[in-house]
């Protein structure tokens, strides 16, 4: 065949393989949507929100203690994550030094852990100590895996702040840390936000390190010092369990805690869409 | 009658690392006047401006030596605070730099950071300033919106007000004018004449025609040092040196 | 000295100035012409002095012309911005010598068709005298000679001299016997005219001396010692 023809065909194989690829991606996304909202929707209702777990057999309750359980751990992590991260991204972006490398890998590496590991070691470390499982622990547990994602996170949005602009404020008398602080930082602001919002939806949803830290329960668990129940424990306790009953409120558990990763994705979005990076 | 001059430069000499950007420049730089630095891409004119407002003390590995004094007080000396001398020395640059905030927070941010905290101190300071910049008109009915919301030539000059709130006694002005169109351009050397009244200027160019217009003295640096300097008038009708008298008629070799 | 970056600016320039020099030409010859028909009382030359007037104007604003586009498109400095301005005020003085030359011719007409008065001898020289000054001075142009230009300068004293000579002879003819006034008043013109294209090749080399050194010397009594 001509080199023409040759052209055109492979122009439209191509176009049809990338554009077939393409459908399949989004195909499972909705499909998973789809059918996990199929399966929640029918599930949630206001006792779901509202009434702790029924006892075992016995049809109806709800999921409240682990809605509230999640809550809590989620604000652990954050308070422990965040600090820790923001600082040191706000370190590497701006103070560099000899041993940014090594901050740098150290981070990534923390993020390459499995999770289950930071699991097994909070259990060691804080659960052992403690003689108890406890939602400090399993706060504990998630705020380590947010504290990597939000330091890059951090020290990747500042750095994307034009020099020029610290230039701009060095140039009028500015200390530098006047200079990070009101400067560099807010122009960076809404992408680090962005970013904590994505680090915190992703351990939302992490379920193994809160096997051997939260560990989980029946009941409403106050304070930080004692097991609490959480949305992905839940899931996977009830999903494997025979009752049918428990299936369904797995469901509705994978429905709500996917409409929180999905919200904040979007969220974080929109953040990032409307700013401009300075 | 003569003054002292502002900033007098003696035996300048910087490295980063095996390069020499500046090498033994010497120069004064006249008070309520426009000196204006010209030279090819590279000659180290804007290395040398940086250096009078110690801007260039960012750079990694930098090595500075000689002599530079303000009123003659030397800018270097190991007791000298940088921040406190770029509150005398300001600096406008080539690409206008305005801050994500509104046009106000922008005008008053050095103020604040020097401790301004009246509101209505502030507001002086901010309408003074955008009159000096010749820019207030334009602005006044809208202090609160974002700066980025400003044209290009608006821009620089609220950069140019932002620089002249703190109050400084020189400006320094790295191509000011080189991203703007003509009318923009046109607007800022205007603005320049006006300042001169009030302000030391020293402003880099790589446009010889603005170097003509807007300044009093001139000099011509290349490849890192300075070649001449003199009367703006002399040095663009009748230079001293072949090397200048190349560069300003065009014969680049 | 470097080229010029911009080849068709040095093109330019290099036509400003043979168009210079082109015109100075066409006006030594213009001198040397109208004196001759004086002398020789040749009325068809003096007609042709006459004529050709109109080509010397004609490359004063030929030369305006391109001087003013060159300052308007390429904003010269330095010397270039001399030689443009030099230019400009050279082809002025041309273009009065220029004239001068042509009411020689005139004059000449006139004193063809009356018997001579007397041999010419001053005259002459003086013609001779002022076309080798404009020569030089054009030269010294050229070759941006600023020594040759000052040679120029002095040289105008020798015009200045002789043409007290002619005056005084032409009085004397004049006291002794009034019917020769006209003839002698029509040649105290020439001799006039030739003073004055002196003065006018003097301010051309002036004005070379101007695009050399930077300095201006036009309206000093004297030279400075020192260029």
């Amino acid at each position: 065949m001509t080199t023409r023809t040759r052209r055109r065909v492979v122009e439209r194989t191509m176009f049809a393989l990338t554009g077939a690829a393409t459908a399949v991606t989004l195909g499972i996304l909705f499909f998973l949507l789809g059918y996990v909202a199929w399966q929640g929707a029918a599930a949630v209702s206001l006792d779901f929100f509202t009434h702790l777990p029924a006892p075992v057999g016995e049809r109806g309750g709800g999921m409240a203690n682990a809605l509230v359980g999640s809550a809590k751990l989620l604000a652990l992590a954050a308070a422990m994550g965040i600090p820790i991260g923001f600082l040191g991204g706000v370190y590497l972006a701006e103070y560099g030094g000899r041993l940014a490398w090594l901050v740098r890998y150290a981070a990534d590496a923390l993020n390459g852990v499995p999770s289950i590991v930071v699991g097994i070691t909070v259990y060691a470390l804080v659960v052992v100590p403690m003689g108890h499982f406890s939602t400090l622990a399993g706060g504990i547990a998630l705020g380590l895996m947010t504290i990597p994602v939000t330091l890059r996170t951090t020290e990747e949005f500042l750095r994307l702040v034009p020099a020029d602009l610290r230039d701009g404020a060095l140039a009028l008398g500015a200390p530098r840390w006047v200079t990070i602080v009101r400067v560099v930082i807010p122009a960076g602001a809404r992408g680090i936000a962005a970013g904590i919002l994505l680090a915190l939806a992703r351990v939302a949803g992490e379920t193994a390190p809160l096997l051997f830290t939260a560990f989980s329960n029946r009941y409403w668990s106050p304070g930080v010092r004692q097991p609490t129940a959480s949305l992905p424990v839940m899931i996977f306790t009830y999903a494997i369990a025979p009752y049918d009953d428990w299936h369904r409120q797995a469901w509705a558990a994978a429905l709500v805690l996917l409409a929180v990763v999905l919200g904040a994705n979007l969220l974080a979005r929109a953040a990032l869409g409307r700013g401009r990076p300075a | 009658m003569t003054a002292p001059p502002k900033i007098t430069v003696r035996g300048l000499t910087v490295r980063y690392g095996t390069t020499v950007a500046l090498e033994d420049v010497s120069l004064d730089v006249p008070a309520g006047r426009v000196t204006a630095l010209i030279g090819p891409s590279g000659c180290g004119k804007s290395t040398f401006l940086r250096c009078l407002n110690r801007m260039n003390d960012t750079i990694p590995g930098v090595r500075i030596t000689g002599d530079v004094r303000l009123d003659g007080e030397p800018i270097y000396a190991p007791h000298v605070d940088p921040v406190a001398l770029r509150r005398r020395v300001g600096m406008v640059f080539q690409k206008s730099n305005p801050f994500p905030k509104s046009i106000f927070d922008n005008v008053a941010f050095g103020p604040r950071v020097h401790g301004l905290r009246d509101r209505v101190r502030l507001h002086e300071v901010v309408e003074r300033s955008l009159r000096q910049a010749a820019l207030w008109d334009e602005v006044a009915d809208r202090l609160d919106r974002p700066a980025l919301d400003l044209s290009g030539g608006q821009q620089q000059r609220l950069c140019i007000a932002r620089a002249l709130a703190v109050e400084p006694e020189v400006l320094l002005m790295d191509e000011p004018a080189s991203a703007l169109d003509p009318i923009a351009t046109a607007k800022i050397e205007e603005l320049i004449h006006e300042l001169t009244v009030r302000y030391t200027i020293v402003i880099v160019t790589h446009n010889m025609q603005q170097a003509a217009r807007v300044s009093d003295i001139t000099a011509y640096f290349y490849l890192g040092r300075l070649i001449e300097c003199g009367p703006t008038e002399r040095v663009f009708t009748n230079p001293e040196r072949p090397e200048t008298e190349d560069y300003i008629t065009g014969r680049f070799g | 000295m470097p080229q010029h970056t911009d080849r068709t600016y040095e093109q330019a320039l290099d036509r400003l100035r043979t168009s210079v020099l082109e015109m100075g030409g066409l006006v030594e010859e213009q001198i040397a012409h109208a004196v001759r028909a004086l002398v020789e009382r040749d009325s068809a030359l003096a007609h042709a002095v006459v004529t050709r007037d109109h080509t010397v104007n004609r490359l004063d604003v030929e030369i305006d012309d391109l001087c003013i586009k060159l300052l308007a498109l390429h904003q010269p400095a330095g010397r270039d911005l001399r030689l443009i301005t030099t230019a400009l005020k050279i082809t002025t003085d041309l273009e009065r010598i220029g004239d001068l030359a042509a009411h020689i011719a005139e004059r000449a007409l006139e004193l063809a068709a009356e018997p001579a008065l007397k041999p010419y001898i001053d005259i002459p020289r003086m013609a001779d005298l002022t076309r080798d000054m404009v020569h030089r001075s054009l030269d010294a142009f050229v070759r941006e000679d600023s020594e040759l230009a000052v040679a120029v300068c002095a040289a105008d004293d020798g015009v200045d001299k002789l043409h007290e000579q002619v005056f005084r002879e032409l009085l004397s003819y004049m006291v002794e016997d009034p019917h020769t006034i006209s003839r002698a008043m029509r040649l105290l013109f020439v001799s006039k005219a030739l003073e004055r294209i002196g003065d006018h090749a003097t301010n051309l080399a002036e004005m070379v001396i101007f695009m050399v050194k930077g300095r201006q010397v036009r309206h000093l009594d004297r030279l400075p010692r020192e260029l």
